[in-house]
């Protein structure tokens, strides 16, 4: 009973919460300069062609208005984006769980859909997006105040704000879905043994707290950002997200991992996946989904696109195909699941370098992370012993990291020639160390913060109201114990 | 009357069928089982991890025929479910007291 009461005052002062928040939304507006008395529209004329949205700002003498070009691709993008998450990530994760804890796996990616989206337009754009400062986002879009139209007195008409040749709208959303899957793929790590209600405030804990300075130290000229005065040894290049997506997650994931603790059972009970139909079909999803995530990622409608877009699709192929050859000549047969994840893993590693690299590279780039990813996974967890139930760490932490290093390496100024002005920049082509030793540097820094930043909230976390199932519910399993639905009824 | 209950390998059940009405054995009841036998298994992998699955999955036939019968139907079995390699499988014979056609009532070898 006094369960079920707490949980009633907790709905209460949400839903208040909620409300309070809509109601201050004008006196923020107020208090943020300049928010509401200028045309928005000439504020933020910011070319995103140069790499990614964010990250190298090269000022206009005109507003480019919007192109429907640039704006129908980055809203189909962000709906790729989305798609990655459920079915995409929903449909992988689930196939690899027991049966018991199918629903549990595709609740927390379809929650947290609906979940990241409010933070986001509350507070989590603003903080990853908002003013100049360096080291954290300021108050400009909180509410979303200067992403949505404002009335403009001199035009006498409403004024939508733009970014570049897009809608600040379009760009937001498109951000916003990254926001989305970076916290549902920590969940890969927990599978099985979370409580429902932990995942979700560690989710936006960990999305206000960890995605938000990291995305904005990365991609709104802050300390992690490729040629901005303020950078850590010159800043690195990510161009969708392998440090402030797969890095961040992938480590978090680890550390996850090891603080819940290994399942029960694990290691003498058979967990085997449930269906790899679901898998193999998520797999699948999350590759199409990965045009929009990194493709998007141009800002626009452009070559750079297509050059994202061409890699992407490269690195995909050469990672399934060298996960699957590792099985094939180390064990004798080629997997399904073994193919599905190097595809993954090939996608992950080509995530930061996307706008970077060209395409022979971007096949060299794919069929390491299928190698070095199938040892994370086969070998280095089983010799150490933790149980990352999905591989959230093999794959995506260790992708991204290898991915963020050869970004270094194979970074062509055939494709961001404006970036240094035609001179080499990658290692491969002669432009030196210095980019490797940039991209290192945010890898330790990434590394670095979230693992701090995830055990102070898992710790702060379980000891408020705890982080795992009792072991009956475990058991049971998760979508009877957690969700009191079953995700099979053949009768 | 015997009961011939034989443990088959899956893709062999048509052969089987096929020969024994050829030799004018009719009448048969397939099961979906699983087992094991001096086959002992196999292991899957995941990812690297390694689970042995003790049950292989096999059909299993019941045919009741005349004691006159039964050594037809077990050379017919023996001939066609036959791959010389290990998990083809068992015959079991088991003698029958009685068996009992519901539509007519007839009873013993009547009734097959």
């Amino acid at each position: 009973m006094r369960t079920y009461f707490l949980r009633g005052r907790l709905a209460c002062a949400l839903i208040a919460t909620l409300v309070g928040l809509l109601l201050c939304q004008p006196l923020a507006a107020q208090l943020i300069p300049e928010a509401d008395d200028e045309p928005v529209a000439a504020e933020r004329n910011v070319p995103v062609e140069a790499g990614n949205a964010g990250e190298v700002e090269i000022p206009e003498e005109e507003a480019p208005g919007l192109d429907s070009g640039d704006n129908a691709w980055m809203l189909t993008s962000s709906a790729l984006v989305l798609f990655m998450t459920a079915p995409g990530l929903a449909m992988f994760y689930s196939g690899l769980v027991r049966k018991k804890n199918v629903l549990g796996v595709m609740m927390q990616c379809l929650f947290l859909m609906g979940l990241m989206t409010i933070v986001w337009s509350l507070w989590g754009y603003t903080l990853c997006f908002g003013g100049s400062n360096p080291y954290v986002g300021d108050l400009e879009f909180l509410f979303m105040n200067n992403v949505q139209p404002a009335w403009d007195a001199e035009l006498g008409e409403p004024v939508t704000p733009m970014h570049g040749t897009i809608p600040e709208y379009t760009f937001m959303i498109f951000q916003g879905m990254f926001f989305i899957i970076t916290p549902a793929l920590i969940c890969g790590a927990f599978a099985e043994r979370m409580k429902f209600s932990a995942m979700a405030v560690f989710s936006v804990l960990w999305g206000t707290l960890v995605y938000c300075p990291l995305c904005h130290w990365v991609w709104d000229g802050g300390i992690l950002a490729y040629g901005e005065a303020d950078a850590l040894a010159g800043g690195a290049l990510d161009f969708a997200g392998g440090t402030v997506v797969h890095i961040s997650s992938g480590i978090s994931a680890l550390v996850c991992a090891i603080f819940v603790g290994k399942r029960l059972g694990f290691g003498h009970d058979d967990m085997r996946p449930h269906s790899l139909t679901y898998t193999t079909l998520g797999a699948a999803m999350l590759w199409v989904g990965w045009f929009g995530f990194n493709a998007g990622s141009a800002g626009a409608a452009n070559g750079l696109a297509s050059n994202a877009f061409a890699v992407t699709h490269f690195s995909a192929a050469a990672g399934a195909v060298a996960w699957a050859m590792m099985e094939w000549i180390l064990r004798g047969k080629p997997s399904v699941l073994g193919c599905a994840s190097g595809a993954v893993a090939g996608l992950v590693c080509i995530t930061p370098a996307a706008g970077f690299v060209l395409p022979m590279p971007a096949l060299v780039m794919g069929a390491s992370a299928g190698i070095v990813c199938y040892y994370a996974c086969a070998v280095m967890k089983q010799s150490m012993g933790y149980d990352d139930s999905l591989d959230a760490f093999g794959v995506h932490g260790v992708g991204g990291t290898l991915g963020a290093v050869l970004t270094g390496v194979f970074a062509s100024r055939h494709v961001c020639g404006d970036l240094t002005g035609g001179e080499p920049i990658g290692l491969y082509e002669g432009g030196g160390v210095s980019l490797v030793i940039g991209q290192i540097v945010a890898v330790l820094v990434t590394i670095a913060f979230s693992v701090v930043a995830t055990v102070i909230l898992l710790k702060l976390i379980d000891v408020v109201i705890g982080l795992r199932v009792t072991q009956e519910s475990e058991i049971r399993g998760l979508d009877i114990s957690e969700h009191g639905e079953e995700g099979y009824i053949f009768s | 009357m015997k009961k011939v209950e034989a443990v088959i390998r899956h893709f062999k059940l048509d052969d089987v069928k096929n020969a024994l009405s050829e030799q004018g054995v009719f009448g048969m009841t397939v099961i979906e089982v699983s087992g094991y036998g001096r086959q002992k298994g196999h292991t899957e992998t995941y990812r690297g991890t390694e689970y042995a699955v003790d049950f292989v999955p096999k059909k299993k036939i019941e045919i009741v025929c005349s004691d006159g019968n039964l050594q037809k139907v077990i050379d017919t079995i023996l001939r066609t479910a036959q791959t010389g390699q290990i998990g083809d499988g068992k015959i079991f014979v088991t003698n029958l007291e009685d068996s009992i056609r519901i539509r007519t009532g007839e009873t013993g070898e009547d009734a097959i």
